[in-house]
């Protein structure tokens, strides 16, 4: 069983392992050893004082005491505030603290306020064994260990044998009565004032060394410590004496096992350094040696006028920092939290800025950046960042004054922003960087706070009359919360936008969960401080709102689409149960009328004036990279000229094509009888339908779906037998002249009008595809005689049935191009062929099915599982390893040799 | 009163001799097992009659969908056929469904008059799934009172620009915490695991209001203690090292300390190793089923889980293993079977007494 060791701990844990010779506690914040730190608490100047405490952990103390025992001051509640305000200072919390009065309520305040394991300083006998025995059980209750101060109820222990009578049983009633663990005692046997004349004192610091030995030997575990300044009490105001007299005393009661010690740890002499001639007077009046002639501390009196004064400057702390530019000096202090310089380090900022903004969206926020940087790396932990948020409160408070100047004094808020953090959720570190951004920027901020229910979030919003509610939570459940609160928001009627932000929350979340909550306005993620101005400034603009509320929509909408697509991704099902949920058209009643021909028929009428009036100019735009809906993208902010000189150059283009018959288009277009059949479509030779002359194959989707969606096959728009239904087909090209045209420009080095000669080439096919799909419905197949959509109006597919191309993802199969073409005879009637990779040349061209049920409409197949390649092959007759390579894009897994393959 | 004179509990040296010769299970998530109900408010609310065992009433204008403590009392059955899953899936131990069941945090729900209520009954329900999971398969099964951190941090002041506020003093933790397991005491607890640990003084302020219920009850049970890492810094949030946390709360003399939730096992393994290296007392793990997706809900299945906890046994780091927020019975049971082949950490002193 290894030794029992001291275990403490602040922020970060302290064992006093055998290697350690002492221990420093530091002395400073206490208010009977220190004057200026009582001033300051007694002036309840709590900045500077914990500054102090700051000072002695950066000067090496490794425990530091805290004591309030002031007469003039509430030193329960003294001592309350002082370890509530330590504990937010993560640089002075790092350490355990020795929690040290000499009243017993004092310290019982102080216990309930340390998260980490303290010191007690002190208990003792003094009111006998009863008190003792519970005090000490209720410091073993908190997690403490103690000091305990040889002191009985006959009073302190001067000598030797008092020393050890008291010393040694405490350490009984402790061990055998309390249970209290021995590594977790530490004997105080009083350091007394030396040299102070009267000659019963004079053998104090030996009797406080050899008592000290004795404990060590013989009380197993304990340790000793004491309050060093009692000793040289008699110098006060000789510093350099003093701490000789320090260093002399630690240096020998250490030897004895002295093991911790209230110094300052900022003012110690080293032994070795001090002058030879006041370290031997320091000796013989320590050790209470007989100097050579007079007395110890006649000699050490006579000596000491002659240090007076001469005492090191108190240690400089490492401002080199101060040299820095002022960026990097704001950034130093709010990653360290340092408040100190901060009102000169922005006022400078400031100065150098050409507005105070400025300062706060430069150097602040590319500080609060680095912090954020390094929290998220774990170099940093919440209560640091806690304080780089504070010293960025201050920074901003300092430049205020300056922006409201700025605004012609009438400071009329820009909007009025609620900030809470939801119900069940503690954190808003992140809220309160994003409120006092938004605050910096002219808007007014009502911040609820933490752990706020809907309902308050509600009123309050109300009450408040504010623009935008912004939410924050870290944990998970709060996201929860944020829906539940979005779709009250709902309910209640709100319509103004809701901001997202937090840890844990995301896009996607947002996109899909709490958007879809709120529909009157809407929910927008935030993803951090530093975009909270432009998207709260965004939002209450008259003139973007619009704008941006409908861009941000449509990006959910996609973000959600994705996501679904994703998870739908995850969960497919088997072919049977795919087929189970097929969409169940009732076909009772279903009449369509007969094409006017069965079999292929060549289309040659084309007028490429008429052509040109069904272009959709959009899909041209993008050709080029420009991203935007015709006619808009004209007046686009930033490549509206660009998109107008395009199109201005297409149009005189086109207007040659048309004039001097550019191009010569083509087309065939075919119907047939047609039946589902399974997830197959049969076509008939004639409408007698006895004899097949072919099957379309299609694809079902095997996505797991919601609600009562079905799994679409593009058989399953096509009636069963029994229904008199029919499938048309049809190949349009603009020609293969365009090939020629450009290679034409590029010989003349116009590559601009070669591009351009065979975007206008793709945009005619795909019109005459468009226009070609109109006279299907009103004339050739004839089931929507009447339709009377402009050109213009098709764009959004208003009409009545669907043309899906095979290679697509309604039937992403390209080999089903095959069946299409030799039904239609179609490189006979066009000039169209088919590719090995079954593409079509001349590539201005566009194929396709008719299908004519007015439910029907184009979905993606998606990912396809192996059990219905396995079928999809029978029944085309093709080898699955063929299939599988043709439809590689979309399988769902690896293709290879089959589970059951795999079992023969 | 408070010292360690006291009896140990009868399940106390049970629970030592079995966590020194096998990695003991505890338990999954309840939370996300009550999720899974879909339960209405009708269903928490009892349709709006919230009572007690007893009939006693506990009026409350709020409402109390996702007070998940409540249905100890309005779905009895339902909690207890989720701890039976669980015992059966393999764990020794089950937790109460008290995480919440303080007046400070039931505040929320104005439940604060049900606290003594909700603490007996969680026990009691954890208790029949153990009669039951034991006449089942004849294994010994223990309750252990859940006591949660509250949503209250004694040691961080949730305003930043007064860093001295508390919202919650010692007091009032220790008060409340006081209550709570008095009612799990009385409920026939057989240990008090003080969980998901942010901030120590909340749980120091736990353990202390253990060492008084003991003393009032007149014998002393055993004390899991288990610490959350809350973020990459590897600290609590109230920024302890795992270390300095096992210092703070070592005067518990705790049957085991540990971590849970927050990280999954695989982030949670340097700071549980971290704690192994350091404690005297038996060492407890139940993370999270990964990390949460952004919809919050937890992917890792079962044989992932698993596979990630068995290291800590194979490593020897852990006497008892089970799991947090989004592990199912087949988290557990899969746990179970793996760290079965791997015998328990060895205690680094004497076994704690």
């Amino acid at each position: 069983m290894p030794e029992p060791m001291l275990r403490l701990s602040g922020l970060e844990p302290f064992v006093l392992t055998p290697d350690i010779p002492f221990v420093n506690v530091g002395e400073r914040t206490n208010v009977t050893g220190s004057a200026r730190f009582r001033k300051l608490i007694t002036n309840r100047d709590y900045a500077a004082a914990l500054d102090v405490a700051r000072d002695q952990v950066e000067n090496g103390a490794q425990i530091i005491d805290v004591n309030m025992d002031e007469g003039l001051i509430d030193s329960r509640q003294a001592m309350i505030d002082f370890l509530n305000l330590i504990a937010a200072e993560p640089d002075i919390a790092r350490v355990p603290i020795m929690i040290d009065s000499s009243k017993w309520e004092v310290i019982e305040a102080g216990l309930k306020c340390v998260q980490g394991k303290p010191v007690v300083n002190s208990i003792s006998l003094k009111e006998g064994e009863a008190a003792f025995i519970e005090q000490a059980t209720l410091c073993l209750a908190y997690g403490a260990a103690v000091v305990v101060m040889a002191f009985d109820e006959n009073g302190q222990a001067d000598t030797l044998e008092r020393k050890i009578e008291i010393c040694a049983r405490a350490y009984r009633v402790l061990t055998e009565k309390v249970g209290f663990p021995p590594e977790d005692i530490i004997f105080d046997p009083n350091v007394f004032a030396v040299a102070t004349g009267i000659e019963e004192h004079d053998n104090y610091g030996v009797d406080f060394i050899e008592a000290t030995r004795w404990i060590r030997q013989n009380l197993p575990h304990a340790h000793v410590s004491g309050g060093v300044s009692n000793l040289s009490f008699s110098f006060r105001g000789n510093e350099p004496v003093r701490e000789a007299m320090h260093a002399v005393f630690l240096y020998h009661a250490i030897q004895a096992g002295m093991d911790m010690g209230i110094v300052n740890a900022g003012q110690l002499a080293v032994y070795d350094q001090i002058d030879p001639d006041l370290r031997d007077a320091c000796e013989d009046v320590v050790l209470n040696r007989t100097p050579a002639k007079g007395t110890p501390t006649e000699n050490l009196l006579d000596i000491a006028e002659r240090y007076r004064g001469t005492g090191r400057e108190e240690k400089q702390r490492d401002l080199a920092w101060r040299d820095w530019p002022v960026e990097k000096r704001l950034e130093h202090a709010l990653v360290n939290g340092l408040t100190e310089f901060v009102d000169e380090d922005t006022e400078a900022a400031r100065q150098a800025a050409d507005r105070p903004l400025d300062v706060i969206e430069g150097p602040l926020m590319a500080g609060m950046n680095v912090v954020g940087d390094l929290f998220g790396a774990g170099k940093m932990f919440l209560p640091q960042v806690v304080k780089s948020a504070r010293v960025m409160k201050q920074a901003v408070a300092v430049l205020l004054p300056y922006m409201e100047a700025e605004k012609d004094g009438g400071r009329e808020a820009a909007g009025r922003v609620l900030m809470a953090t939801v119900k069940g959720d503690v954190h808003d570190i992140g809220k309160n960087i994003v409120g006092v951004v938004l605050a910096c920027n002219n808007y007014e901020i009502i911040d609820l706070g933490v752990m706020v229910p809907p309902q308050k979030i509600l009123e309050e919003a109300k009450a408040h009359d504010v623009d935008v509610i912004g939410l924050s939570g870290l944990i998970t459940p709060s996201l929860d919360e944020m829906v539940h609160l979005a779709a009250e928001m709902e309910r209640v009627g709100f319509d103004i936008p809701l901001l997202i932000g937090g840890a844990t929350t995301s896009k996607v979340h947002t996109a899909v969960k709490i958007a879809p909550q709120y529909q009157r306005s809407q929910a927008i993620y935030v993803t951090d401080a530093s975009r909270a101005v432009g998207v709260v400034s965004a939002l209450l603009s008259q003139t973007r709102r619009d704008g941006y509320i409908a861009e941000i929509r449509t990006e959910y909408d996609e973000v959600a689409a994705r996501h679904e697509a994703a998870e739908r991704a995850k969960q497919r099902l088997p072919l049977a149960a795919a087929r189970a949920n097929a969409m169940q058209i009732d076909w009772t009643g279903y009449h369509v009328p007969a094409p006017q021909f069965i079999g292929p028929r060549p289309v040659e009428d084309w007028d490429l004036a008429e052509i040109a009036r069904y272009i959709d100019w959009t899909p041209f735009f993008q050709t080029w990279e420009l991203k935007g809906v015709y006619p808009r993208i004209l007046e686009h902010e930033t490549y509206g000229a660009a998109a107008k000189s395009l199109f201005a150059d297409a149009q005189a283009m086109l207007e040659r094509i048309i004039d001097e018959g550019w191009f010569v288009p083509r087309a065939v277009v075919g119907f047939w009888p047609a039946n589902r059949e399974g997830d197959d479509i049969r076509l008939f030779a004639d409408t007698a339908r006895s004899a097949t002359l072919n099957r379309l194959h299609t694809l079902r989707q095997q996505t797991s779906k919601r609600g009562d969606r079905p799994n679409l096959a593009l058989a399953d728009f096509v009636a069963p037998p029994g229904v008199e239904d029919y499938v048309g087909g049809f190949v349009v090209t603009t020609g293969p002249e365009e090939i020629a045209i450009a290679e034409k420009f590029e010989a003349a080095g116009d590559d601009y009008s070669a591009i351009m000669v065979k975007a206008l080439a793709d945009r005619f096919a795909e019109a005459m595809a468009e226009m070609l799909h109109q006279r299907v419905r009103r004339d050739f197949w004839g089931y929507a005689p009447k339709e009377a959509f402009a050109p213009a109006d098709l764009i959004g597919e208003p009409y009545r049935g669907i043309r899906p191309a095979p290679g697509y993802p309604a039937q992403p199969d390209h080999t089903e191009k095959t069946t299409l073409f030799q039904l239609l005879e179609a490189e006979k009637h066009t000039g169209v062929s088919l590719t090995d990779s079954m593409a079509m040349w001349p590539g201005a061209s566009v194929s396709g099915l008719y299908i004519g049920h007015p439910e029907a409409y184009y979905f993606g197949v998606a990912k396809v599982e192996r059990d219905q390649v396995e079928d999809y092959a029978a029944r085309k007759g093709m080898e699955i390893a063929e299939v599988e390579r043709w439809l590689a894009p979309v399988l769902n897994y690896r293709p290879g040799k089959s589970p059951a393959m795999a079992a023969e | 009163m408070l010292n360690f004179s006291l009896p140990p509990s009868p399940a106390h040296n049970a629970l030592i001799r079995a966590a020194s010769e096998r990695i003991l299970i505890l338990d999954g998530a309840m939370g996300t097992m009550i999720q899974t109900l879909n339960m209405t408010e009708e269903d928490f609310s009892a349709n709006g009659h919230i009572h007690g065992p007893g009939c006693r009433h506990h009026p409350s204008d709020h409402p109390q969908k996702g007070n998940n403590d409540l249905l100890v009392l309005t779905q009895p059955q339902a909690v207890e056929d989720i701890q039976l899953e669980f015992a059966l899936a393999g764990a020794d131990i089950l937790e109460t469904n008290t995480f919440s069941s303080t007046t400070i945090a039931q505040a929320d729900y104005g439940l604060e008059g049900a606290v003594h209520d909700l603490n007996v009954a969680g026990a009691q329900v954890a208790r029949r799934a153990a009669q039951r999971a034991e006449a089942q398969d004849g294994k010994r099964r223990y309750v252990a009172g859940a006591v949660g951190p509250t949503n209250r941090t004694a040691s961080i002041s949730p305003d930043v620009n007064d860093p001295g506020f508390r919202a919650v003093s010692f007091d009032d933790l220790r008060i409340a915490y006081g209550q709570q397991i008095d009612g799990l005491i009385e409920g026939g607890a057989d240990l008090i695991l003080i969980e998901t640990i942010f901030d120590t003084l909340n749980a120091k302020a736990a353990i202390f209001a253990a060492f008084e219920s003991f003393a009032k009850h007149g014998q002393r049970l055993p004390i899991m203690i288990s610490g959350t890492i809350t973020d990459a810094s590897g600290r609590t949030l109230s920024g302890q090292t795992p270390t300095a946390f096992w210092h703070s709360v070592r005067h518990a003399r705790p049957f085991t300390v540990g971590l849970n939730c927050a990280l999954g096992a695989d982030a949670m393994r340097p700071h549980l190793a971290e704690l192994a290296g350091v404690a005297d007392s038996f060492i407890c793990a139940y993370p999270n089923a990964g990390l949460p997706n952004a919809f919050g809900a937890y992917d890792e299945t079962p044989d992932e889980t698993a596979a990630l906890v068995e290291v800590f046994a194979r490593d020897g780091l852990i006497n008892i293993a089970g799991g947090c927020c989004g592990t199912t019975p087949d988290h557990i049971r899969a746990i179970a079977e793996r760290v079965a082949a791997h015998p328990p950490r060895r205690q680094k002193e004497k076994a704690v007494a």
